[in-house]
């Protein structure tokens, strides 16, 4: 007998369709952010009644909306705490935040930290736009220092926050990114992030077409996208480029872009990435690397495993339940200091 | 031992102690609180200390203190005024000189009553020759010196040495009380388990002070306070902080869920989050969060869960909250707010107590958001309304907000324990697995509340969220008349709750010419005002309101038996102002106090008087 090593299937993309209308913009990069995610859950071996999303405020909020789990469309910034409320009370539900670069990055930027140093296992898809949409375009702290929004009309004058380096900075153990326009690449990242134990980071790169219109077009447009992004693979050498010729090594403590066959150069001496790394030296680097010095970094930058937070703390329940004399409220409330008065 | 003095046998006594921040002032108040409790007196207490954990040594402004008051007949404060003063230093002379009764105990550490103390406290005299002590009885300890000597001897080291000076206090007031000595030292044993060196010195410094007072003459005469009559049982001496806690913590069981507190550290209500944190083990969860929004937030999301949720807080976390309640509101969770109120606005009196934050309660949000307001009114009693705000929560799928003030979260009283067996039943309204029937915003005729489906459970996928829902199916809705529905619906949920709380009580006569009304904390003040009132024969009654939000349905019925309402209040007539609103049929007087400090009986009689002259 054949053994079947998918997952099983207990729900399909059928599953989670809602059937109303999804109101965002035709041509938003949500619609294919949510096709994917439809794609994905049937294939975590999830059951469809132990998924939630969790959201804030904002065009990527709406989410929860278009989608058939359990939802909870919350507060502008407020999704992380709301999801760490829920997974200290229900560790088995897979909880999903979905949120974008306003929602996360300003207004909810303390509980963004917070979530990850706690190593909450949720999944964060965060709509990175670059712009605030669903207040018709003001500059967020993702927007380029210099861009011309509504709200910086003679350029703005901040630098711009890359969510990469805010998760690594609060000790994230998992961060990896992706583009709007390339499913594949979303789906295997979307995937990676649901079995990670932990606080997963997904930064999706994504595209409004109102209000920041082709604001990614030099890292995804069809004829830059296979020089200017570099998509990491586990034990593979970091190479890219349409030519498949370019690489990164390490040279005098310093990332390099380098051409294959060039000075001597081979695809041994290309480094291998290993998102496990415990020395974080080089997801540093990748999350950083910018146009036009560098390809920009997609796939799974750092997967590591460390202790996650509801399993410490319902292990620090169960051991106080196996060590205590005092099972119910009857007997706190006869325990210590009680005095009998015989009136 | 036996003793050749006289003993005064006293129906109640109020001790206060006072000292530097670090002189251990706390310990020694509980330990003589926990001494009488156990030999059957009724108690209450309250700690009254400064804001900053150890303010310049010497000063007014470092001061701490602690008031107990026990009794033979029941107590139901701290006491205006102190029969007995342990001033450490002459700051503490100082601050209290003014809540002294005529003829008073003082006893003080005479070795801190030098030039260099009197300049710090900023007396300009010697107080000790000013004459300013005259009528009161002065016992000059030399309290540090004694107290430094055996620790010493018992092999403490000199800073080990300094902290033991408060055992000598106990030991002079366990002599000046006939208390048994034993008592004093099990405290001891208890309070420090896991250190038999300090164990040792302490006993040691407390029969020194024992021994200390029985000797000198200048006590000659001690009290006694016998065992409170018509009580019976088994009691408990409670915090307000501690009672809500386990008040929730009761709610948890008695409703078969688990209990979450998403919370942040705030004076005073930060001892609430402390104690659930040790409560692991009946499977309560606190989650300390990294600020309030978070606090209250994590709380919702726990309640979405299933968890009986609450978050605790004062009034400037309140503040940022408020938000966060909105969602609640919209979303209809159940969820329980505590807000331990003190003195605003902004940081303002982070240690005392004020009532200021009823409006806040009531009506600091967006839009139409209504919620239950209730109020405890004694340390003990914040079991019970932390208790009946779950339960109200839970089974009207409504957040709550708990109001407690500094002065019942710090204060104590003796508590008689309570059965679960005879606390009420908690039922909320949950929803079978894959009811077909099932739609988020479909309503219990009864009560109006909507019913609770949890994430996990099958079948019952649903979305909800802070945008207006459609009347039953719960879809996002921006029509108009459906909002108009929705916020009246809200609306009518809370005021339903009328229907399922008691009605109002009246402490004194049915009718008469002076109603006292009163709200939350200010309890025990006000009913020991108008119980001496109606005993002077006074023609005077009190309603103390606990539910604020909805009124007990007879509330308009009970103002309208009496000739004047005065309604007291630690803040500038909030409650006076939300009843004009609820009831302007009536004239409200109004007797309000804002210093940070509880309101006394004796200015509570004062003012009443005033009022029933004003009828004559």
């Amino acid at each position: 007998m054949a053994h079947n090593f998918e997952p099983v299937a207990i729900s399909t993309k059928e599953d989670f369709k809602l059937g109303g209308p999804v109101k965002w913009c035709a041509g938003c990069g949500g619609h294919a952010v949510l096709s994917t995610v439809m794609n994905v859950l049937p294939e975590t071996g999830i059951d469809k009644d132990d998924v939630v999303f969790v959201s804030g405020i904002g065009c990527s909020s709406r989410f929860p909306y278009y989608i058939n789990t359990y939802g909870f469309h919350s507060l502008h910034g407020r999704a992380n705490p709301i999801a760490s409320g829920i997974k200290a009370s229900n560790p088995n539900l897979s909880v999903w935040i979905v949120t974008g670069d306003g929602d996360s990055m300003a207004i909810g930027g303390n509980h963004f930290i917070h979530l990850i140093r706690r190593n909450i296992n949720v999944n964060i898809l965060l709509f990175n736009n670059k712009i605030y949409g669903l207040t018709k375009g003001q500059y967020s702290p993702t927007t380029p220092k210099g861009s011309v929004t509504k709200t910086s009309p003679d350029g703005t004058i901040e630098n711009a926050f890359k969510p990469g380096e805010l998760t690594m900075g609060a000790q994230g153990t998992f961060f990896a990114r992706t583009v709007d326009s390339d499913p594949k690449m979303m789906k295997k990242v979307f995937k990676a992030a649901a079995e990670h134990k932990g606080t997963s980071v997904v930064e999706i790169l994504l595209n409004c077409v109102i209000f920041a219109n082709q604001v990614h077009k030099d890292i995804t447009g069809k004829d830059v996208r296979e020089d200017h992004q570099i998509f990491l693979e586990e034990g593979k050498p970091m190479i890219f480029g349409k030519d498949r010729n370019q690489g990164l090594m390490m040279r005098c403590n310093k990332m390099e872009k380098v051409t294959i066959g060039e000075n001597g150069v081979t695809e041994d001496d290309l480094i291998v990435h290993d998102p496990q790394d415990a020395d974080d030296s080089n997801h540093y680097r990748l999350v950083r690397m910018e146009l036009p010095e560098f390809p920009v970094a997609m796939g799974v930058i750092r997967a590591i495993d460390s202790t996650v937070f509801e399993s410490a703390l319902f292990d620090q329940v169960e051991h106080a339940r196996k060590e205590t004399k005092i099972k119910n409220m009857d007997d706190l409330l006869h325990s210590g200091n009680v005095f009998e008065s015989k009136g | 031992m036996a003793k050749n003095h006289r003993v005064i046998e006293l129906d109640e006594v109020v001790v206060k102690f006072a000292g530097d921040s670090g002189d251990g002032m706390q310990l020694t108040g509980n330990q003589f609180s926990d001494t009488s409790a156990f030999i059957g007196n009724d108690l209450s207490t309250f700690p009254d200390y400064p804001s900053e954990i150890r303010a310049p040594q010497g000063t007014v402004a470092g001061v701490s203190g602690f008031q107990v008051h026990i009794g033979h007949k029941e107590v139901s404060t701290p006491g205006d005024q102190a029969d007995v003063l342990v001033a450490m230093n002459p700051a503490a002379l100082k601050a209290n000189m003014k809540w002294l009764k005529d003829g008073a105990t003082v006893i003080i550490d005479i070795d801190n009553f030098d030039n260099k103390h009197y300049k710090k406290a900023g007396y300009t005299e010697d107080p000790l020759h000013d004459h300013s002590l005259e009528g009161y009885n002065v016992v000059k300890a030399p309290i540090s010196m004694l107290s430094r000597d055996v620790a010493l001897q018992q092999g403490l080291d000199n800073k080990g040495a300094e902290k033991t000076r408060n055992q000598f206090v106990a030991g002079l007031l366990y002599w000046l009380f006939n208390r048994d000595l034993k008592i004093g030292e099990d405290f001891l044993k208890e309070k420090f388990k896991t250190k038999p060196a300090l164990v040792k010195a302490n006993i040691a410094v407390l029969h020194e002070g024992y021994n200390y007072a029985e000797t000198i003459e200048a006590l000659s005469t001690t009290f006694h306070v016998d065992p409170v009559k018509g009580k019976k049982g088994l009691f408990r001496n409670m915090t307000g902080n501690q009672a809500t806690a386990w008040g929730l913590l009761a709610a948890a069981e008695k409703a078969g869920l688990g209990l979450f507190l998403g919370s942040y550290p705030i004076t005073p209500a930060t001892e609430i989050l402390q104690e659930i944190t040790k409560r692991k083990h009946l499977g309560a969860i606190a989650f300390q969060a990294e600020d309030e929004i978070a606090g209250i937030t994590s709380a919702i999301g726990a309640s979405f869960a299933g968890k009986l949720a609450c978050t605790s807080t004062s009034g400037p976390g309140l503040a940022l909250k408020g938000e966060a309640i909105g969602l609640a509101v919209m979303t209809e969770l159940p969820l329980v707010i505590v807000n331990v109120q003190r003195g605003g606005p902004s940081t303002g009196l982070p240690t005392k107590t004020e009532q200021s934050d009823l409006m806040q309660a009531l009506y600091g949000r967006s839009g139409e958001s209504p919620v239950i307001v209730i109020a405890s009114s004694s340390p003990a009693n914040c079991f019970d309304f932390a208790f009946q705000a779950a339960k109200l929560s839970l089974e009207h799928m409504t957040p709550v907000i708990l109001l407690s003030d500094s002065y019942l979260a710090n204060g104590s009283e003796l508590w008689p324990i309570p059965e679960m067996k005879n606390m009420p039943d908690i039922v909320p309204p949950l929803v079978a697995d894959n009811d077909e029937d099932y739609e988020p915003y479909k309503r219990d005729p009864g009560r109006l509340n909507r019913y609770w489906a949890i994430p996990g459970q099958p079948g019952l996928r649903h979305r909800i969220g802070g945008l207006e829902k459609a009347d039953v199916t719960g879809e996002v809705s921006h029509d108009p008349k459906n909002h108009e529905v929705m916020v009246k619906l809200r609306e009518a949920k809370v005021q339903k709750v009328a229907d399922f709380i008691p009605e109002q009580e009246v402490i004194g006569p049915e009718s008469a010419d002076l109603l006292v009304v009163g709200w939350g904390g200010t309890y025990g003040a006000i009913v020991s005002a108008v119980n001496d009132l109606i005993e002077e024969g006074k023609s005077v009654a009190l309603a103390q309101f606990n539910y604020i939000n909805p009124l007990p349905r007879n509330t308009a019925e009970i103002f309208s038996h009496y000739k004047k309402i005065l309604v007291c209040e630690l803040n500038l007539g909030q409650f006076a102002s939300y009843l004009r609103s609820k009831h302007p049929q009536f004239e409200y007087l109004q007797y309000n106090k804002i210093q940070g400090l509880p309101l006394f009986i004796s200015e509570l009689k004062v003012k009443c008087n005033e009022v029933l002259e004003s009828i004559k």
